[in-house]
């Protein structure tokens, strides 16, 4: 069958065996292995991409219900040779070790401090009317809110230092 | 995984009656239950409907009700002002399931037809009467840490997963659904999930291809004082071991009303009737609510390994009323 999907800003038309997963699309279709498969279940976010400005499972997303939608992967994420800041972020607060969570820990993070600016709450939030406040924003907040993340190597610290880092960043600019 | 035929619809009729049409149909929302379980062969539908192009996805908000389409996603739902604001045990017991990217994904009404984690129903190896009628149960005597203690039959044992639906019970939502000749109807939240009995593989009250459009929570001002609590093995990202859904109307430190609803123990989203009727006219109390937690699990049955869970729910319930009584409303 044949589905149209905007990746990155380029659309293309996939002609697909219906079973292929959006994560297969991406991997194996369309060459962009920086979308990790790690469990294939939807239990560690290895897959995680942003589809509509959402971070969502690949691997649990059939390539034919994304018709008409749009598509980041980490490949889209930074603008030419200038990372992302989340990216920048990962680096320089050595937020990984062997770096296979790490594509989807970057997409998953970027959504998550723009969830944090958007004032949503998560399950650790004390009241849920309350609209969430960055500058009291705690560790245990940041690891909710990732928690969808795995980490093999446990490089949890140093990650919750990379949205820090990030979420300081925005507030000064 | 089987290959299947894939199908978008632009109606709510049409993508009715494209799976009423054929045994072997099936309707996809979010995917988070159905493409997982299409991967180990526990589900093999022949036709996929996504249902997401039917334009059920909005939130509609009144004075006296808000109605949520079937499509919404559960981030949607947990995250809108009015839901936090009007019933926050229905926030907090979204934000307490799954992460954030299955929450983007996940719909209301692939929520309410979620089907259980059991072990052995989702092992084509193992013998699963919900998966295959008649064919016996290998959770009554295995591993049965997870399983439910309320609403279970010699047949099936299998705990309801939902956190969601533990607070649309306690709500008293209604489920609106369509069929394919276009009849509607509403089915009140505490008909619409079966226990097993004699039927596990029967799980809810729906036609093969009736659809979901929307689910309806009328407004309930006590409800301001409502509240959710989970208990599990860990912090976060995993299923309850017990829950409690209260909704707690005092006036000053004697209960007008009650409601109680318990997930993780039961076969279904359990609303814990009796127990509510206790409450009415005491004193606000943990030995209260503690009065009104042994009448809740009173008709518990456990097996080898899941017997905690009775001692578990009970203090679940005392201390989901406690927080309840303390909240700032």
């Amino acid at each position: 069958m044949k589905t149209k999907i905007s990746v990155n800003n380029t659309t293309h038309e996939l002609a697909m065996d219906s079973r292929t997963t959006l994560l297969d699309a991406l991997r194996d279709v369309l060459g962009l292995t920086g979308t990790k498969k790690g469990c294939d279940q939807g239990a560690c976010g290895a897959c995680t991409v942003i589809v509509d400005g959402q971070r969502v499972l690949s691997c649990l997303t059939f390539a034919a219900a994304c018709e008409g939608q749009h598509v980041v992967t980490i490949e889209g994420l930074a603008k030419g040779e200038e990372l992302h800041p989340m990216q920048a972020a990962f680096l320089h607060c050595d937020a990984f070790q062997c770096g296979y969570c790490t594509p989807g820990q970057i997409l998953s993070a970027v959504c998550a401090v723009r969830e944090v600016h958007e004032g949503v709450p998560s399950h650790v939030t004390r009241d849920v009317r309350q609209t969430v406040n960055v500058a009291t924003l705690t560790d245990e907040e940041i690891r909710e809110r990732m928690s969808g993340n795995l980490c093999r190597c446990a490089a949890y610290p140093n990650i919750v230092a990379a949205l820090r880092q990030v979420l300081a960043e925005e507030v000064r600019s | 995984m089987k290959a299947f035929a894939f199908e978008r619809l632009a109606r709510a009729t049409d993508a009715a009656s494209a799976v009423a049409a054929r045994p072997g149909a099936m309707f996809l929302a979010g995917g988070t239950t159905l493409v997982d379980l299409m991967k180990v062969d526990v589900l093999t539908p022949e036709t996929v409907v996504d249902v997401r192009p039917l334009g059920l996805s909005s939130i509609d908000v009144s004075d006296d009700a808000i109605a949520i389409g079937a499509t919404v996603t559960n981030s949607q739902l947990a995250w809108h002002p009015v839901v936090r604001d009007r019933f926050p045990v229905l926030s907090e017991a979204i934000l307490s399931g799954a992460t954030t990217q299955i929450r983007n994904m996940a719909t209301v009404a692939g929520n309410i037809l979620q089907r259980t984690r059991c072990t052995y129903f989702r092992d084509v190896h193992a013998l699963c009467n919900r998966r295959q009628p008649g064919s016996g149960c290998d959770a009554v005597d295995g591993f049965n840490r997870g399983h439910a203690v309320l609403g279970v039959s010699e047949h099936c044992i299998a705990t309801h997963p939902s956190d969601m639906c533990v607070a649309m019970a306690v709500l008293d939502a209604d489920v609106y659904t369509v069929r394919r000749d276009g009849a509607t109807r509403s089915i009140p939240f505490r008909d619409f999930h079966l226990t097993p009995g004699d039927t596990p593989h029967v799980e809810v009250a729906l036609e093969h291809g009736e659809l979901i459009t929307q689910v309806v929570i009328s407004n309930l001002p006590a409800a301001r004082r409502s509240h959710y609590l989970k208990v599990r093995d860990r912090a976060s990202y995993e299923f309850a071991l017990a829950s409690a859904a209260v909704v707690l109307d005092l006036d000053g430190d004697t209960i007008r009303a009650a409601r109680l609803a318990l997930g993780g123990i039961a076969t279904k989203p359990w609303r814990a009737t009796e127990a509510e009727q206790s409450l009415t006219g005491r004193k606000a109390t943990d030995s209260t609510f503690r009065d009104a937690a042994e009448i809740a699990l009173a008709g518990a049955v456990a097996r080898q390994h899941n017997r905690f869970k009775i001692e578990l729910a009970k203090r679940a319930i005392v201390r989901a009323f406690a927080n309840a009584r303390e909240a700032k409303v």
